[in-house]
């Protein structure tokens, strides 16, 4: 049933490493000069090691791979975003899509571990949206963005925004087949957020500072802030704005038109 | 940094009660490639799996050790023993010109102070090898 990723086992798969018998110094415990002194007989123990050499992340990185190829043959730019809970992605996600949906084609991929209430806030806005929910499970996988997309079934040269499970833990290390991680911070959150969850912060090439109509009533220091981020990741880029009041979502409409633009001629 | 052990329980935000949901995933992660290898390595029970894991993966050791026995239970590696290598995290240092060790991502240069970084070792979580029969 699963065209994309083959979900039933003993699909098919290149293992491009071939060196696992070369190594011969291996371990082989049997043949120590002590044997006699074992108590247990050669031959009947088959104890052996196998040189594996595989990334823990393997499989879903390669199902990520499959997911960037689909989005790459069809020039569509898909941006995971991530964040603490309640940082207001699914708010800023609803106020650019008001803003962009008779420029583009949009598309919305929503991740919670329960409800339907963030795809159905999606939908009032009048694009497609499909929700996941993870269950127990703290972030989405590429394995399940591959079977949304065959649902969901995005246009050509779409921008399809896929919210991630608010966690600024494990969706840093699950890739989707995105073009860029987005990473949401609020200023109601500490500025010291970028060190407390650096890998977040690092794998991140884009980071949103949203809630910034709120600093007038807070201690946040936003210069402060920015200098962690960089840190953590001397190469992101940082836009500032409120999804609320609308105040520098210019800035973040024209870096999402660029980027759609990059993929399309990319692939073009 | 300088609290005594045990002084905090590191179970980052986003984790279930209790139980550290990212390692816990990562262990499923590893007894998919334990199943999916046995047909190819023809290994019936593994009883050692060693694991590379960088300073810079983000994952919690004793968290990994505590979900791996949980996930393994009943499955082809059920009371293996888990030998984690711990690999340093290293960074370039475009100030110095030269590698440096950090122990953290925000680390900044321990030489010349710069926070210009490209780490370039211990981010991996690998499988390494595996002790089978």
């Amino acid at each position: 049933m699963c065209g994309v990723c083959g979900c039933g086992e003993g699909h098919s798969h290149s293992h491009d490493h071939d060196h696992e018998h070369s190594d011969d110094h291996h371990h082989h415990d049997h043949e120590h000069e002590h044997e006699a002194a074992h108590t247990h007989a050669p031959g009947l123990s088959q104890t052996r090691m196998v040189q594996i050499e595989q990334d823990i992340l393997a499989k879903n990185n390669r199902y990520a791979a499959e997911n960037r190829r689909y989005f790459g043959e069809r020039g569509i730019l898909a941006l995971n975003l991530v964040s603490s809970p309640g940082s207001g992605k699914t708010t800023l996600l609803t106020e650019t899509i008001v803003l962009l949906k008779n420029e583009l084609d949009i598309m919305v991929i929503e991740g919670d571990q329960q409800t339907a209430r963030d795809a159905e806030r999606i939908r009032a806005t009048g694009v497609p949206a499909l929700q996941i929910n993870t269950g127990k499970g703290c972030h989405l996988d590429a394995h399940r963005v591959g079977h949304a997309l065959e649902t969901l079934q995005p246009l050509n040269h779409s921008l399809l925004f896929i919210e991630n499970v608010g966690n600024l833990v494990c969706p840093a290390s699950f890739d989707l087949g995105e073009a860029h991680k987005v990473v949401i911070l609020s200023v109601t959150e500490g500025e010291d957020k970028p060190l407390k969850y650096p890998d977040m912060f690092h794998a991140a090439d884009l980071m949103i500072l949203n809630k910034t109509d709120l600093l007038p009533y807070l201690d946040f220091d936003v210069e402060q802030c920015l200098q962690y981020a960089k840190q953590v990741n001397p190469r992101i880029k940082i836009l500032s704005l409120s999804a609320k009041t609308g105040e520098g979502m210019d800035s973040w409409l024209r870096w999402l038109k660029a980027e759609l633009e990059v993929q399309r001629i990319e692939y073009a | 940094m300088t609290n005594p052990p045990g002084a905090d329980l590191h179970l980052p935000e986003g984790c279930m009660a209790g139980i550290a949901m990212h390692e816990l995933s990562l262990c499923e992660n590893i007894l998919q490639v334990l199943e999916q290898q046995a047909d190819v390595q023809q290994y019936r029970k593994v009883k050692t799996v060693w694991l590379e894991i960088g300073a810079l993966a983000g994952v919690e050791i004793e968290a990994l050790r505590f979900s791996f026995d949980m996930v393994v239970q009943g499955s082809l590696a059920d009371h293996a023993l888990l030998e984690i290598i711990e690999i340093p995290g290293q960074a370039w240092c475009s100030s110095c010109n030269r590698d440096v060790f950090v122990e953290q991502r925000y680390d900044l240069c321990p030489h010349c102070g710069s926070h210009q970084l490209q780490v370039n070792s211990g981010d991996q979580m690998r499988i390494k090898e595996l002790e089978v029969e």
